[in-house]
């Protein structure tokens, strides 16, 4: 295996940086999901240690964090499903980058509508 | 007149001898990547159904985030829809999280023994954290007791 490739296959564009848009919030999603299994664990130790760590998801900075994460998930959702169309779907290679631009678009229309209702909920009141 | 038998090429032919076998890999790994792959795409389209539905219902139903505790949790798994609901979700990510870090390991670590001991790092986390889970949801007691005395913040029965 060379260590310095000569010249590089990366592309750029839609297609490189979609993809590295999908390793690199895959990774955020998934050390998430191995500390939000470890904290739900808490259920079985007592209803407050849960009720205690669980509060600390309640506070304005970590309410900007859920909507970063949320963020990163609605993404790879989308653009996953835009995989899906190119591995499966006659035309999916042919029409890539539309679909990145439709998930993008699709991504900034869900995220609007969660920011401002996570938001108002998360930082208004109690 | 007699037609010639000509046996289809991937077949075992009668005359004692196998015919060649198509094989894309020459290894013993088999489909193994391309049923990983197919499991990708597969689980993740469940995925997106099962993760949506969970943010919506735990982060903008109601009072959304700040009706999450102990008395929330113990309120969805008192249903066995939600107990498959999240057991489905735990899996299923697990394994996809766990395939997709593998193959990212196998993209950038190119020291065989590197390679090799990051992912039993996170084939044991893996491992752990869907054992984990799965206990949890399974033995999940709404109203925990200890020596005889109800745990404050329970959910019990009057």
């Amino acid at each position: 295996m060379p260590t310095k490739p000569a010249g590089t296959l990366y592309r750029g564009r839609e297609g490189m940086w979609s993809w590295v848009g999908h390793r690199i919030t895959g990774v955020v999603i998934f050390f998430f999901l191995l500390v939000h299994v470890l904290d739900t664990s808490l259920v079985r130790v007592s209803p407050e240690a849960y009720t205690a760590v669980i509060g600390a998801y309640k506070n304005p900075l970590m309410a900007l964090g859920e909507t970063g994460l949320v963020a990163a998930i609605v993404f790879h959702a989308f653009n996953g499903l835009r995989i899906i169309a190119v591995d499966f779907w006659k035309k999916g290679a042919k029409y890539q980058r539309q679909m990145l631009w439709a998930v993008l678009g699709l991504w900034i229309v869900t995220m609007v509508a969660f920011s401002i209702r996570h938001l108002s909920l998360a930082l208004g009141g109690h | 007149m007699t037609a010639t038998q000509i046996p289809s090429p991937r077949s075992k032919d009668t005359s004692g001898k196998i015919a060649p076998e198509y094989r894309r890999t020459g290894s013993s790994r088999g489909n193994f990547e391309m049923l990983a792959w197919l499991f990708m795409r597969l689980s993740g389209v469940v995925l997106v159904v099962l993760i949506f539905g969970h943010l919506f219902v735990n982060l903008l139903v109601g009072e959304g985030i700040h009706a999450i505790d102990f008395g929330f949790v113990a309120g969805k798994w008192a249903d066995p829809f939600w107990q498959f609901w999240d057991l489905a979700m735990l899996w299923l990510a697990m394994l996809h999280g766990t395939n997709g870090v593998r193959t990212i390991i196998n993209d950038y670590a190119e020291k065989d023994s590197t390679r090799f001991w990051l992912k039993m790092v996170l084939y044991a986390a893996t491992a752990v954290i869907i054992i984990l889970g799965t206990l949890v949801i399974f033995t999940f007691n709404p109203c925990p007791v200890v020596d005889g005395v109800q745990l404050p913040g329970g959910f019990c029965p009057a």
